[in-house]
């Protein structure tokens, strides 16, 4: 009985494996490097129909277009560059899943490290001034609490 | 004050902005889905391909060079190519510069026989079967219309299917600049 759960498991996995680079059926190189580097391409390249979807995993008709065109660059000896550059110059940098840093995405990059900065800014201010004045604070908070309730009056 | 001022203000701020950007989504100003096409400005990618509606001659977009004309990427399983098919039509019939359509991934076939019903807007008909020199276009979507001018340069690219609106507003402009 154990024996036939672990065989289903392997199953299972083994075909959620070859699910996830065979969605054209079958590999695209025999070549084990050749069919990582493929697979690695297709993924970082947006499929424009579908836009939350990369090449690879797409059914649509243009994602299957794009991976023809990549296992061609790739049978004819380009590099991983040109071949992003080749997509680019037809599609432009949104067919990145990582767009380049330039003048146009500094912001997108740089945003998290802006928001970074921002937060620590304003934490460092708010520990300054409650470390500095802990009379004023503890003054304050007892002259906000007094008009109210006594501590007894609640029961 | 400034203490509780201050995050109001970024607030405030930050919702305008969001609020702005929301409200021309809503209008159709803004197409979050539209691709900037980076062929504006550069030389119309060239291409020989079979006619759809001529046996066996081709299509040359060498030939096309000297005016202005327009490329409409289409096909007969695009719903909202039928939907522009009339403004096409209208646009064919003002004979201002050459119609080309772009068969995009279709049964040669049922295009013609699509064109047959509906009417034939475009002087050459160039059959892309394949989809490869729609890739060279940076098509992603069918109906796609590109304004190419006399010297060859992509001048314009819309996305969708062609309205009166858009064709008065966005192409007519354009058009006139490349004329005079």
């Amino acid at each position: 009985m154990r024996a036939m759960r672990r065989l289903a498991g392997v199953i299972c996995l083994a075909s959620m494996i070859g699910a996830a680079g065979a969605i054209d059926g079958t590999a695209a190189f025999s070549d084990a490097t050749q069919q990582a580097r493929y697979e690695a391409l297709t993924h970082e390249l947006r499929c424009l129909v579908c836009q939350n979807q990369s090449v690879a995993d797409s059914n649509a008709d243009l994602a299957a277009d794009l991976r023809r065109q990549v296992r061609e660059m790739m049978a004819a000896g380009q590099t991983d560059q040109q071949i992003k550059s080749f997509m680019t110059e037809r599609y432009g940098d949104f067919v990145l899943y990582e767009p380049p840093l330039t003048a146009r995405t500094w912001l997108l990059w740089g945003a998290p490290v802006l928001l970074l900065l921002l937060c620590l800014g304003g934490a460092w201010r708010v520990i300054r001034t409650r470390s500095r004045a802990p009379m004023e604070e503890s003054a304050d908070e007892r002259l906000a609490s007094s008009p109210g309730p006594a501590h007894g009056d609640r029961s | 004050m400034w203490r509780y001022l201050t995050p109001a203000i970024v607030c405030l701020l930050l919702g305008l902005g969001l609020s702005w950007v929301l409200l021309r989504i809503g209008s159709g100003d803004l197409d979050v889905r539209e691709i900037q096409s980076p062929l504006l400005g550069k030389p119309a990618p060239e291409f020989i391909l079979p006619s759809l509606t001529e046996a066996s001659t081709s299509v040359d977009s060498r030939h096309f060079k000297g005016s202005p004309y327009l490329i409409n990427v289409w096909g007969s399983w695009c719903a909202a190519c039928r939907e522009e098919h009339a403004m096409l039509l209208k646009i064919s019939a003002l004979q201002r510069l050459p119609l080309i359509g772009l068969d995009w991934k279709d049964d040669p076939a049922i295009a013609v026989a699509y064109l047959n019903e509906w009417g034939n807007p475009y002087q050459q008909v160039a059959s892309d079967a394949e989809g490869r020199v729609a890739i060279n276009w940076g098509v992603y979507g069918a109906p796609e219309t590109f304004l190419v001018s006399g010297q060859g340069v992509v001048l314009f690219k819309f996305v969708g299917p062609l309205t009166e609106a858009v064709w008065h507003d966005k192409f007519m402009p354009l058009i006139e600049r490349e004329v005079h």
